[in-house]
């Protein structure tokens, strides 16, 4: 089912953008510049925090934590490797790339736990980045239920994601 | 500052699990390798990221979004009520929620900040503000493009084969994450 429907994406986009006389190549070429400008903004994060993932891994931080979770992960079907990506995921969004990127590439891409990371990065957000910024930006000082609600989003994410990395492969 | 904390945590926990452990002879190998990997990650997601941010363009000026946006208005009704008599607030909060669905992250927010400034109320946050908030946090998107983008760069052949787990993932953590705000908004006082 999903066969067609990326190159369909891309038909449809550039045939409805041309039927209303815009210049589709035009905009794809500005939207690509603006993606790449949007990668250089994040490579030095991406090459700091990759290294000091690196650094755990070698360390063997990541099995002593992963370890002290293992019970709460398992209970809930959540793969105990990804503990470090659980826990990293609401807080920095580049740090949760660099994580679920060393996963994949650990574990390979087409692994249970490789699939579980990715589909964790695909389905939540940087959950406190985005409820700082829209509360910043607004002034907002009394954030009542907001935080514990996200959170829970969260952890429903997560634990589908495993569930579902589980049974639809 | 919180990363500032984090960044310096994580290399005090790397050198003490090291010591712990003795494994400290491959942590400075490994502080290179991780440099390095930061590089060869980001260049392997760069074409597919280029592409994206292209055809995310495209379906704005090709009025996908607005479309949707359409599509979306009764839903938008029962979830924020005041959308009803505030026009400019059931705009922004749409453009939000479809430029969010089409990974735009970058237009979306500027526009839920709209909505969120028309949501509050004094400097407390309102319910619908809350669902608002916690609907941007729970990533309903089409195309999750930055995660493909990392498959395909580490030789996935199939790096598109992982969507439908993330819709139905990302639908129940929104509608849980929705539900449980409502019942928090119920029991929790201003």
């Amino acid at each position: 089912m999903t066969d067609y429907l990326v190159p369909l994406i891309l038909f449809l986009a550039a045939a409805l953008a041309l039927r209303k006389q815009e210049n589709a190549y035009g905009i794809l070429l500005q939207g690509g510049a603006e993606g790449l400008q949007l990668l250089v903004s994040i490579l030095p994060a991406l090459i700091l925090l990759l290294t000091a993932v690196y650094m755990l891994r070698a360390s063997g931080a990541m099995e002593i934590l992963s370890g002290i979770l293992a019970p709460v992960l398992t209970f809930f079907g959540i793969p105990p490797q990804t503990a470090m990506l659980v826990l990293i995921r609401p807080i920095s969004g580049s740090a949760a790339l660099a994580v679920g990127a060393e996963l994949m590439a650990q574990y390979g891409v087409d692994s249970l736990i490789g699939r579980t990371a990715a589909v964790m990065l695909g389905s939540t957000e940087t959950t406190f980045y985005t409820v700082s910024v829209y509360f910043g930006a607004a002034g907002i000082q009394k954030t009542r239920y907001t935080i514990p609600a996200a959170l829970f989003a969260d952890f429903v994410g997560f634990f589908m994601a495993s569930l579902t990395a589980r049974l639809l492969f | 500052m919180v990363m500032s904390w984090i960044w310096t945590g994580l290399v005090l926990v790397s050198i003490l699990c090291a010591a712990i452990s003795g494994n400290g002879g491959v942590l400075a190998a490994a502080a290179l390798q991780g440099a390095q990997a930061g590089v060869t990650l980001a260049i392997s997601m760069a074409g597919a990221i280029c592409l994206w941010s292209g055809v995310g363009k495209l379906m704005e000026a090709g009025g996908i979004t607005d479309t949707l946006a359409g599509a979306l208005k009764p839903l938008l009704h029962r979830l924020f009520p005041s959308t009803k008599e505030d026009a400019a607030l059931s705009r922004d909060l749409s453009a939000n929620i479809c430029a969010n669905f089409l990974g735009l992250g970058n237009a979306a927010t500027p526009m839920g900040i709209q909505a969120a400034k028309r949501l509050k109320r004094g400097d407390t946050a309102t319910d619908e503000l809350c669902r608002l908030i916690v609907l941007n946090t729970a990533s309903i998107q089409l195309i999750p493009t930055n995660v493909a983008a990392v498959r395909s760069g580490l030789g996935c052949d199939t790096p598109f084969d992982i969507l439908p787990a993330v819709w139905i993932t990302s639908l129940c953590s929104a509608g849980l994450g929705v539900t449980a705000a409502w019942l928090l908004g119920k029991v929790w006082k201003r």
